[in-house]
């Protein structure tokens, strides 16, 4: 395949449709709209079907109901717009239902603004609706990888049946890079629903999809149900990237664009010959802890850097315990460091550990 | 090579980070594009980061350009301390009416894009002029390469405006080979 050059947002937006997505229901929010406007272009060429909501609310049940039906489900929303999502969300997780989520973070909390930022890393990885539910969070730091891993995110929801999210931020979905599709999937290839799908009940028992029993001993059984899925998934699909962390001591963990940024300063501290490496998770859940905590045997100190008030730390600090020290450095309100700033603050804890 | 494109709104600053981009991938080289964004783009200021590089690119995000483009005065201000040294440093003369602060150890290009626009017919080709003298000074990437890029870039309607844009290319290509 030739490459092409592309933004962010719209080379999410052609993978999820070679992926075999064919509808799309969002409400546009910056730094995202060009993925909606890219879909409601894209998607009656190919005979799907683009709806423009009144609102988030009711793009996350458009998706519930759509998704009932087996098909391939996606909305791309920006961190205010993901919130208002967070019930129907919940619901979906409870009712086991595949679709695709992408969440282009912007500055926060509240109106905040619309510069890149990772704030939406808790209401990603540790819930952010109601209840007792996980969700696939998928981060990537390219616009190739972002491709890739739509494709991914896809193919994960439909294993096993839950809703899984792409978390970006603003800087990934507005910028440029060459890529690579993958071809179009057939959509006779895709997984086959029939055992749990709304397909009309004609001739056999009818399905039923829901998130909700009376009886909390049927409840728990559900909840069970999702303990376990959950469990299957942290075995399975646990995914990142270790670079130049064969000799380092010191590694440096950030995950989406920061890492990206990062990688630069992996490479100013080795032209120094200053051992440095970068520990990226491709998938902020599953965590990968054990990886890291395995970096703990030869790395010395670990430096975590995230364009929020220290959020993953809380994961990177999981993994590691108190068995090495753990610094940290960040910017907030959609301010992105440069790679200057990571390795000056980088060299300033050096010193102080010296 | 890292490049800063900046200027005003409407002075073709990202399609110039675009093309040059596009170019870098024809030759197959990596390259990433990032724009500043927001609500300050309207009338304000505008700019854009090009890395074009061999290997992987690892950080799109710079604080310090082997090329800065100035199309206007606050982005010279703005910019100028980006540069590395032995730096390309170039300004659009005919809206920049002032020296830069920043003068030593670095090379500085000035020309009048503007006029050398309007004398081949469109104003609108003074960001290509430019993007000629870039390629003409730092041969980043071949002209025939950004030509393609054009090609790729200006389709339907704008199909029309390919030719104009190239001579802007070639024109901006000898002006700063005559610096």
């Amino acid at each position: 395949m030739e490459k092409v050059m592309v933004k962010g947002t719209e080379a999410i937006g052609e993978a999820a449709i070679r992926a075999g997505c064919r509808h799309f229901f969002g409400y546009p929010i910056t730094p995202q709209s060009e993925l909606p406007e890219y879909m409601s272009k894209r998607l009656p060429e190919v005979g799907g079907v683009f709806l423009q909501t009144e609102s988030e609310v009711a793009t996350v049940n458009m998706l519930y109901g759509a998704a009932c039906t087996g098909t391939r489900v996606m909305t791309s929303t920006s961190s205010p717009g993901f919130s208002l999502m967070m019930e129907g969300v919940s619901y979906m997780a409870c009712a086991q239902l595949p679709a695709v989520f992408v969440n282009v973070v912007r500055g926060g909390p509240g109106l905040g603004d619309i510069q890149p930022a990772q704030g939406d890393y808790w209401q990603a990885t540790k819930g952010g609706g109601h209840g007792d539910y996980k969700l696939i969070v998928l981060a990537p730091s390219t616009v190739q990888e972002a491709v890739d891993l739509t494709v991914l995110a896809f193919d994960l929801a439909d294993k096993y049946r839950t809703p899984t999210l792409i978390l970006a931020d603003g800087l990934l979905g507005q910028m440029m890079e060459p890529v690579t599709f993958p071809e179009f999937r057939d959509l006779s290839t895709l997984p086959d629903h029939s055992s749990w799908a709304m397909t009309g009940a004609k001739d056999r028992e009818p399905h039923i999809i829901t998130s909700f029993d009376i009886d909390p001993y049927i409840l728990e059984k559900m909840n069970l149900e999702l303990v376990e899925k959950y469990k299957e998934i942290e075995k399975n699909e646990v995914r990142w990237e270790e670079f130049m962390t064969e000799d380092a001591e010191i590694v440096i963990t950030a995950f989406g664009t920061v890492a990206r940024i990062a990688k630069s300063v992996v490479e100013m501290a080795r032209k120094d010959g200053i051992k440095v490496g970068l520990f990226r998770p491709i998938t902020v859940w599953p965590y990968p802890y054990e990886p890291l905590k395995k970096l703990t045997e030869k790395v010395d100190l670990f430096f975590d850097v995230e364009m929020n008030m220290g959020q993953m730390l809380e994961d990177v600090k999981l993994a590691i315990g108190d068995k090495k020290p753990v610094a940290f450095y960040s910017r907030m309100g959609g301010v992105v460091p440069t790679p200057t700033e990571i390795y000056e603050a980088l060299k300033k804890e050096i010193g102080r550990r010296v | 090579m890292r490049f800063i494109f900046a200027g005003f709104g409407g002075q073709g600053v990202m399609l110039m980070g675009q093309i040059l981009a596009y170019a870098g991938m024809i030759e197959g080289k990596n390259v990433t594009w990032m724009p500043s964004y927001g609500p300050e783009m309207r009338g304000g200021t505008a700019n854009c980061t090009v890395v074009v590089s061999d290997g992987p690119v690892a950080s799109p995000v710079v604080d310090k350009a082997e090329v800065v483009v100035a199309m206007n005065i606050p982005s010279m201000i703005k910019f100028q301390d980006f540069l590395t040294e032995n730096g390309f440093f170039f300004l659009n003369k005919s809206v920049i009416d002032r020296e830069p602060d920043r003068k030593d150890g670095i090379k500085i290009y000035k020309l009048e894009c503007n006029e050398i626009a309007d004398k081949l017919g469109n104003l609108k080709v003074a960001n290509m002029v430019m993007l000629g003298a870039v390629i003409g000074a730092t041969k980043i990437v071949s002209k025939e390469s950004v030509f393609k890029a054009l090609e790729k870039k200006l389709t339907g309607k704008k199909a029309e405006l390919i030719e104009i844009n190239k001579l802007a290319i070639e024109e901006g290509m000898k002006k700063v080979s005559e610096q």
